[in-house]
């Protein structure tokens, strides 16, 4: 064997042996407790946030109609269908008048018959008049016959007597008069009422509107109150927005908002806070809101998901961070700063956040210091760390 | 004076190295197979640490919410919150699903929180927390998902905004974090054809749907579809206090189940992954025996083939402690290298690995040490086998 193969050799080995051991080095330095925990490292910047409100909802009508019966009964024919324009007093839905329309007729027969019976008591006036006339004429005439002591005092009384019972016969024919039209108003009263209770079943529209849902059908009985068409006014439409009431704050009556449905969530409609419920929801945590339509949308529909996003006013600029740099230590919150090299935790107080992840810092730091943002795994003041640009989409 | 072994290396340098490696990816195997049991039970504390809790507090009776299923009123937290001694309480729900993106759906564990709260991931690897109350999530990298990604959950899609790392189910799927109400959503809401069915199947039963009370169907249709469940409530305890002295009034007078750290690591460890642990264990007991085994006969052959040799090394009146020394040094070299070669190999294939491979120095360290034993041990049979050759084998016994 040569004396320079085993030098080649030799050599051969060694540079194996250092690659090997370099490569053992590597791996040791980059996986397990010696690693460094990768970072990336931003500064805080000054700015303002534009702090918005986010919450889900649905479209309803502000103003819906639910039409039907007063009085239980049985639907005799539905004049509209679902999706049908109806305006104001228009016949939506009838209801059987089972014997409404003949007792009209009956009390129209018994208005004519009051008005023979008001006929023949004003018959019976004018019999009673001439009689008094009558007597009254005997009367007088048998007084001066009786002065002139022509004929007996009790034929004069019996004339006079005769005199006093026509006018009671007159009072009489008059009262008769009077109840047989009291009567004949009484009846016609009646049959004005059945006839109101003849329009009452007729469901008409009470305003402008589009028929959403057609609940009973003709033949169906349904009980007083219950709907057999309901309506909604499509001009009063608008978003009934939950928003959670942790991130509610600011909320307010006259914000303007972004509507983005959910059949169309690229192109946000513009909107407006109509109203801000006093009552929250106690249960799901919710406060509640409606948010109307600056201009409606066409083909909107009822019920559809919305999610509404509001604009608040822009607070104060100042420190901002982005909130994934926010971790919390026991009962502090703060931020991992990096100060003259060294990993420092900086208890921070926090001002309000903006959809994006911007987080206002109110006390603890200044513009300009480096901070902490994203991390490969939880720190400690003992960590070490290397800075790196990203680490999206890194594993190990 | 020369080294004998490190002429002998020189002279059968390639069969050397080449028995180094192999020696060397068996070992990596032994390792990698550590690692995944390693992984596996760091799995379990990983989900514990992120949880960022102190106390579980689950359904009485019941084991939740990771090794049992567990269900909660979503008002649960209120009454939690203001028990002596916690700091922070929040309700959480977890569940398994598969979720779609694009044509390819992925496993993943869909966790529930409240942001801000115990539950959210504590770190994140790139874009940011939740900030709308809905429709958005923050998914762990192991899932593929990107920033910006739409995924489908439900019936709902969601943006994922932020991403992490390590935040995995006892299983080992990845974790999607959504907000509490969308999470409760998923979980308990159906997909759109079983609400359908439902609803009908409600408007078909008379005594549900009766002519002459307008409006119960529609109640009834209402309280179907909500949900108020969740599956646990996290509590953090103010510091200085003792988790165990917090949890025992939460199970005496609010009639839960709570569970400390200690308790919930027991439940994680010792009960849910028991089996799949001690099956990994056993098979990494038996690889360890295999390799040792390979280890010692390597080493044994390598001296056998080295037999003539030796004998002549005999001949020429070499002292019998200086061939022990050769092969001494040649099996703890063989070691050494094997060691080195496992160790890159194991770190190198451990991130491909579906699940979490863990990979502990002291598993290193104690693995270098067996590795070293073994050789030794390996190299006295054939230290044995050599000083017993007869000299005369050199010319041609």
């Amino acid at each position: 064997m040569k004396p320079n193969s085993l030098l080649s050799r030799r050599a051969g080995l060694i540079l194996l042996g250092i690659a090997l051991l370099a490569a053992f080095v590597f791996v040791i330095a980059r996986t397990g407790p010696f690693a460094a925990t990768r970072v990336t490292v931003m500064k805080v910047e000054e700015a303002s946030v534009a702090p918005a409100l986010f919450g889900i909802g649905t479209v309803e009508a502000r103003r819906a109609y639910l039409i039907g019966p007063t009085a239980a009964g049985r639907v005799l024919r539905v004049a509209v269908d679902v999706g049908d324009t109806v305006k104001a007093g228009q016949l939506l839905a009838e209801m059987d008048p089972v014997d409404l329309d003949q007792r009209v007729v009956s009390l129209d027969a018994s208005i004519a018959r009051a008005a023979s019976t008001a006929a023949a008591a004003e018959a019976q006036r004018r019999d009673a008049l001439a009689r008094r006339e009558v007597a009254a004429i005997n009367a007088r005439r048998y007084a001066e016959l009786g002065e002139q002591k022509f004929v007996s005092p009790s034929v004069v009384e019996s004339r006079l007597q005769e005199r006093t019972s026509a006018d009671a016969a007159l009072a009489a024919a008059e009262a008769n008069l009077a109840a047989a039209r009291q009567d004949g108003a009484r009846l016609r009263a009646e049959r004005d009422g059945v006839r109101q209770q003849r329009q009452n079943i007729r469901l008409v529209a009470p305003a402008d509107g589009v028929v959403t849902a057609r609940d009973a059908e003709p033949g169906s009985t349904v009980v007083a109150g219950q709907a057999v068409v309901r309506l909604v006014d499509p001009a009063s439409l608008w978003v009934k927005v939950r928003f959670d009431q942790g991130r509610s704050a600011g909320l307010a009556a006259g914000l303007p908002a972004e509507i983005a449905l959910r059949s169309n969530p690229a192109r946000p409609l513009a909107g407006k806070v109509q109203r801000l419920e006093l009552l929250a929801d106690s249960v799901t945590e919710e406060r509640i809101a409606q948010v109307a339509f600056d201009a409606m949308p066409a083909g909107i529909a009822l019920g559809e998901l919305a999610e509404v996003t509001l604009k608040l006013p822009a607070a104060q600029a100042g420190p901002v961070l982005p909130n994934a740099a926010i971790k919390r230590r026991g009962e502090q919150v703060g931020v991992w700063a990096l100060r003259e090299g060294a990993l420092v935790f900086v208890p921070v107080r926090l001002g309000s956040a903006d959809l994006e992840g911007r987080v206002q810092v109110r006390e603890g730091l200044r513009a300009g210091d480096r901070v902490i943002v994203h991390s490969e795994s939880e720190l400690t003041p003992e960590s070490r760390i290397s800075v790196v640009e990203s680490l999206a989409g890194k594993t190990s | 004076m020369i080294s004998l072994a490190g002429r002998d290396i020189l002279h059968s340098w390639g069969k050397f190295v080449f028995t180094g490696v192999g020696l060397g990816l068996l070992i990596g195997a032994t390792l990698t197979m550590a690692g995944v049991y390693r992984g596996m039970v760091d799995d379990a504390r990983v989900l514990l640490d992120n949880s960022g809790a102190d106390i579980w507090v689950v359904q009485k009776d019941t084991l939740g919410p990771y090794a049992e299923p567990s269900s909660l009123r979503d008002d649960a937290y209120r009454a939690i919150r203001g028990m002596p001694g916690v700091a922070r309480a929040a309700s959480v729900t977890y569940l398994n699903m598969q979720v779609q993106q694009g044509n390819r759906d992925v496993r993943v564990m869909v966790v529930g929180f409240e942001p801000g709260q115990p539950g959210e991931p504590p770190y994140l690897l790139a874009g940011r927390q939740i900030t709308r109350s809905h429709y958005e999530a923050v998914a762990d990298v192991r899932t593929g998902f990107g920033l910006g990604e739409r995924i489908r959950i439900r019936r709902h899609d969601y943006t994922v905004v932020g991403l992490t790392r390590r935040m995995v189910s006892s299983g080992g799927d990845p974790m999607v974090f959504l907000s509490l109400k969308d999470a409760q959503e998923a979980q308990f809401l159906k997909d759109n054809d079983a609400i359908v069915n439902e609803r009908a199947r409600t408007a078909a039963n008379p005594s549900l749907n009766r002519p002459g009370v307008p409006g119960l169907l529609e109640a009834i249709q209402a309280s179907q579809t909500v949900s108020r469940s969740v599956n646990a409530v996290l509590v953090q305890v103010q510091a200085g206090r003792d988790a165990e002295a917090v949890a025992e009034p939460i199970r005496r007078w609010k009639h839960l189940e709570a569970y400390t750290r200690a308790q919930m690591e027991e439940i994680l460890v010792a009960k849910l992954i028991a089996t799949s642990a001690k099956q990994i264990g056993m098979f990494l007991a038996i690889l360890a025996v295999v390799s040792a085994a390979i280890v010692a006969f390597i080493i044994y052959t390598m001296t056998l083939g080295k037999i003539r040799e030796i004998a002549v090394l005999k001949l020429i009146g070499t002292r019998s402690r200086t061939i022990a020394g050769m092969i001494l040094q040649q099996a703890l070299g063989l070691g050494a290298i094997g060691f080195v070669v496992g160790k890159i190999s194991s770190a190198l294939w451990a991130p491909f690995f579906p699940k979490y491979v863990l990979l502990l120095p002291s598993d290193a360290l104690r693995s270098f040490a067996a590795v070293m034993a073994i050789c030794a041990i390996a190299s006295t049979l054939a230290i044995r086998a050599a000083l017993r050759v007869d000299p005369a084998t050199a010319i041609g016994g």
